[in-house]
């Protein structure tokens, strides 16, 4: 990989070493994205921890026994459903479109608050039914791996409520896009990880 | 802003060139929807060879999570995204690591563990 090559295969007469520090759009994402990757790191580690200990139940229920997946499909359906209107929200941010912005802002809203909410109910009945984390090796790790994506989804919502004030009263600022911007990579990446728990947690109990 | 953006790499999520259009996340969520439901139903169907289910599964949730990151994300492999993507290349090393890894090493120190009920009577 020669320097020469690359300089001329780049669009553009200035040469490359003369060329200032990148946009700050650039760094803001580049940074929030490395954030992005550690935090899925930790979601590995929870995941490899789950996946050591599932079968250890110590006679207490099974995952098998435990979920139900018609709930584990609408809180999918759910966040699949925000993460394309967060989509949405960004673009009507980029173009500067308050009343879109506001309206795909509001939609994701409602559905990360479902979402939310059903998670609650899963749990409220599993706690109800003596399924503590305290009871079993695998309910620790399972109520850890599920319970930590919950809370940065429920931070999620808490950042989208900051940037819907924001918005209210900076307007669209070159600030506030980026942050909604970062906001955007943010519940990309929670979608990404629910992947790995509704395949791995909830369809991989037999 | 742009010609910068083109020369100095991108961040990721940033499409400059009519990447990011509702049409992009349309498709996502078509591609998405399709392999969740596939997902799914793969779980709960006893039309394929049981043992062969888990590794479906896997694939299935890979590929999502790569349309998730083709069509949500906006990564790509383009000369301005190097730095996204060496980046993503080495969290997805790490995470492997740290995942299979483990499950590795905790099998084989289950395997090479004497049964527990000897165990017990070993401490007696």
């Amino acid at each position: 990989m020669s320097a020469a090559g690359q300089v001329v295969s780049l669009p553009g007469p200035i040469p490359l070493s003369m060329r200032g520090p990148a946009p700050t759009r650039v760094v803001v994402g580049y940074g929030f994205w490395l954030f992005l990757l550690s935090d899925i790191i930790i979601f590995a580690v929870l995941f490899a921890a789950y996946a050591v200990l599932s079968g250890e139940t110590n006679g207490g229920p099974a995952a098998a026994a435990l979920f139900d997946k018609t709930h584990v499909f609408i809180e999918t359906a759910c966040l699949l459903a925000s993460s394309v209107t967060c989509g949405f929200a960004s673009l009507a941010v980029q173009r500067r479109d308050r009343i879109a912005a506001y309206l795909w802002m509001v939609i994701t809203f409602i559905l990360g608050a479902a979402f939310i909410s059903l998670e609650r109910s899963e749990f409220a009945s599993m706690l109800a039914a003596g399924n503590r984390p305290s009871r079993s090796a695998f309910l620790s790790a399972f109520f850890t791996l599920v319970g930590t994506h919950g809370l940065h989804v429920t931070i999620g919502l808490c950042w989208l409520l900051v940037m819907t004030l924001q918005i209210a009263t900076l307007g669209f600022l070159p600030m506030v896009q980026r942050r909604f911007f970062c906001f955007g990579l943010f519940w990309h990446a929670l979608d990404i990880v629910w992947i790995g728990v509704f395949t791995i947690v909830y369809l991989g109990a037999r | 802003m742009t010609e910068e953006i083109e020369a100095q790499g991108r961040a990721p999520g940033i499409s400059e060139h009519s990447r990011a259009t509702p049409q992009t996340y349309l498709i996502g969520l078509f591609y998405a929807v399709v392999l969740t439901l596939a997902s799914f139903w793969a779980s709960s169907t006893d039309l394929i060879y049981a043992p062969g289910i888990p590794v479906l599964l896997a694939v299935l949730a890979v590929a999502q999570m790569g349309v998730h990151l083709v069509f949500f994300l906006h990564i790509s492999s383009a000369p301005d995204q190097t730095n996204n993507f060496l980046a993503l290349a080495f969290g997805i090393f790490v995470v492997g690591l740290i995942v299979f890894g483990s499950m590795m090493i905790m099998a084989n120190l289950n395997h090479a563990m004497m049964p527990m009920d000897r165990l017990m009577q070993m401490q007696r």
